[in-house]
């Protein structure tokens, strides 16, 4: 214990460090405006109207509905659609797989700098290039990365399993979602999680796409808060504070819930090096 | 020959169990389509002509590449962005491995803990970290010059300064380091024990078998997170577009030293609408991504160690 006590001091010292930017993010945006630098570890007198004052400047809540949505139709588009595709490369020996799954792993080196021109061309021709379903509706296609990390985990299912239920006449369709994926439960929800997050906080797409301030997500919209009321713009920075609470909160909620997830996510997405 | 295996290749499609194969695959054949092979095609054709959505469009041959080269925002972009994946990349390794040989001193349980806390960072949205970034690293009012101010030391103007800008979003990059320690504190718990108890008895230094044993059986985690986060490095996008693009006033505090590679083909595309200019200038990204990759596959080809052999 003793021998270990450097250990904890340096990791203790680090933690404040990691933590201490979250503290002073959300003190700050509760102190008035004339005390917002002071660098205090507690307001001296709390503004809680500061998140009065941004309800009135923006539609902070439509933005929170806008981004709760958005982020939940992306991560259950790409988990349903990841784990389909992911299983009909696990399960199934036909010609054509290792070909196909080589290209699926290569689409993870491709830039989305490269499609993201056509792909917004795309989405104009068909009239939705201003609506929220380029932010999402692309995961109904599914993902490089969690196809290949759900097949990691069907792979990792027995086979006896399917090759009994297939006699008891079960189909195609029943092995999957009847057996296979509540065994395969936790991948699942690291997909989900995963891309929960990643979707939450797009800031490209949104910029691309979005015009109508009505249909903004939060990160576009903490980023007109900031246009506004930032740097270049009032100087209200209690203000922009507050918006980046309102942005960061939901996520760091989600992680706390979830943070099982999230770790093991990571861990997995390391072995595949 | 060649004929009788394409003939059995091509037996395979009278099974039934193929045909449900495809029918599993087919989001992503039709997503493949649609969203990737199909831009990619229709990228690289408008990387040859004028296309902006508006005029008449007309193919101009080369004309878009050869502008790459003699426009002098894109060098400048392209340094901007090499630059702080220098700084970046190496910093949050280093840091990474540092914490993580931290965690696995302590017991396994203490670890969870602080892990939990480092990663913590990652899920905080870009464009709040931008945001942060202007205010944290503010030279007259900001946390971080206040705290260089304790030891004496006068902090330089990181958000206005066109030479501390780049070193000051590389700093604050390291915050969001968590992931690669999960990583690394992965690789460092599925070193074997014996190993480290073996030296021991030999009465190895710490520095010998930190070199010759710890260093070794992580590479390959070294390896990944090395191209991951060059390549995530390389397409930054988020925090330097919050913090100093957007508006036409906040892009003038940083006098492009922040014009990061994609801010700048992202101001092409859909703010000047060059889009056939700007799909060039995503052709000459995926080329540079390309090459500092494979030089990186090459080169640490050398010094990753995979256990049981060649892969």
């Amino acid at each position: 214990m003793v021998r270990r006590l450097p250990y904890w001091f340096a990791l203790l010292l680090a933690s404040v460090l990691f933590l201490y930017p979250f503290w002073w993010v959300l003190t700050a945006s509760l102190k008035p405006r004339s005390q917002v630098f002071d660098n205090l570890v507690l307001p001296r007198s709390w503004a809680f109207g500061n998140y009065l004052a941004i309800w009135d400047a923006a539609p902070v809540f439509t933005w929170l509905v806008n981004s709760v949505t958005v982020s939940l139709a992306a991560a259950l588009a790409v988990t349903l659609a990841s784990a389909l595709i992911a299983w009909g490369f696990a399960y199934y020996r036909f010609p054509g797989r290792s070909g196909l799954f080589a290209l699926v792993l290569s689409t993870m080196m491709l830039p989305t700098a490269v499609t993201m021109i056509p792909v917004y061309l795309i989405w104009n021709s068909v009239g939705l290039a201003t609506t929220q379903v380029p932010l999402w509706a692309q995961n109904l296609f599914g993902s490089a990365f969690y196809i290949f990390l759900l097949r990691q985990f069907f792979l990792g299912l027995p086979r006896d399993l399917f090759e009994a239920a297939k006699i008891d006449g079960v189909g195609h369709f029943g092995l999957f979602w009847r057996i296979a994926v509540p065994l395969c439960k936790p991948a699942l929800i690291v997909t989900f999680v995963f891309e929960l997050k990643a979707s939450w906080s797009d800031l490209l797409k949104p910029l691309i796409y979005l015009r109508d301030v009505e249909l903004f997500t939060l990160p576009r919209g903490l980023k007109a808060i900031s246009d506004r009321f930032g740097q270049a713009g009032e100087q209200q920075w209690e203000i922009v504070l507050a918006g980046s609470v309102i942005t960061t909160l939901p996520m760091v909620i989600v992680f706390f819930l979830a943070q099982r997830h999230f770790i093991r996510g990571i861990a997995t997405q390391g072995r595949k090096g | 020959m060649p004929g009788s295996r394409f003939r059995r290749w091509a037996k395979g499609f009278r099974e039934r169990d193929t045909w449900a194969a495809y029918a599993f695959l087919s989001p992503w054949l039709v997503g493949f389509t649609i969203f990737m092979a199909g831009p990619m095609v229709i990228s690289l054709v408008l990387s040859f002509t004028d296309y902006d959505g508006l005029r008449e469009t007309s193919n101009v041959g080369w004309r878009n590449y050869e502008q790459l080269l003699s426009d002098p925002k894109v060098a400048k972009s392209l340094g901007n962005t090499i630059l702080y994946t220098v700084m970046t990349v190496p910093g949050k390794m280093i840091v990474a491995l540092a914490l993580a040989m931290l965690l696995s001193r302590v017991g396994r349980r203490s670890a969870g803990v602080f892990r939990t806390l480092f990663y913590l960072p990652e899920v905080t949205p870009k464009v709040a970290i931008g945001v942060l970034f202007l205010l944290l690293f503010n030279g007259q009012v900001g946390l971080v010059n206040g705290f260089l101010g304790l030891f004496g030391f006068d902090g330089p103007q990181w958000s206005t300064d066109p030479a501390w800008v780049k070193p000051g979003l590389a700093l604050m990059s390291l915050w969001s380091v968590g992931g690669t320690v999960v990583i690394y504190l992965a690789a460092l718990n599925n070193v074997p024990a014996d190993l480290y108890e073996a030296s021991a008895l030999d009465g190895v230094s710490w520095w010998q078998r930190f070199r010759h044993i710890t260093v070794p059986m992580i590479s390959p985690a070294f390896f990944f997170t090395l191209i991951i986060l060059t390549i995530d490095a390389l397409q930054s996008f988020d925090e330097a577009y919050a913090a100093f693009y957007g508006s036409s006033a906040s892009a003038t505090y940083s006098s492009d030293a922040a014009l990061f590679y994609l801010v700048y083909l992202f101001q092409q595309a859909f703010q000047f609408l060059h889009m056939g200019y700007a799909s060039a200038l995503a052709w000459l990204l995926f080329v540079v991504i390309m090459v500092i990759t494979a030089i990186q596959i090459r080169v640490s080809r050398r010094f990753v160690y995979y256990e049981g052999g060649d892969r």
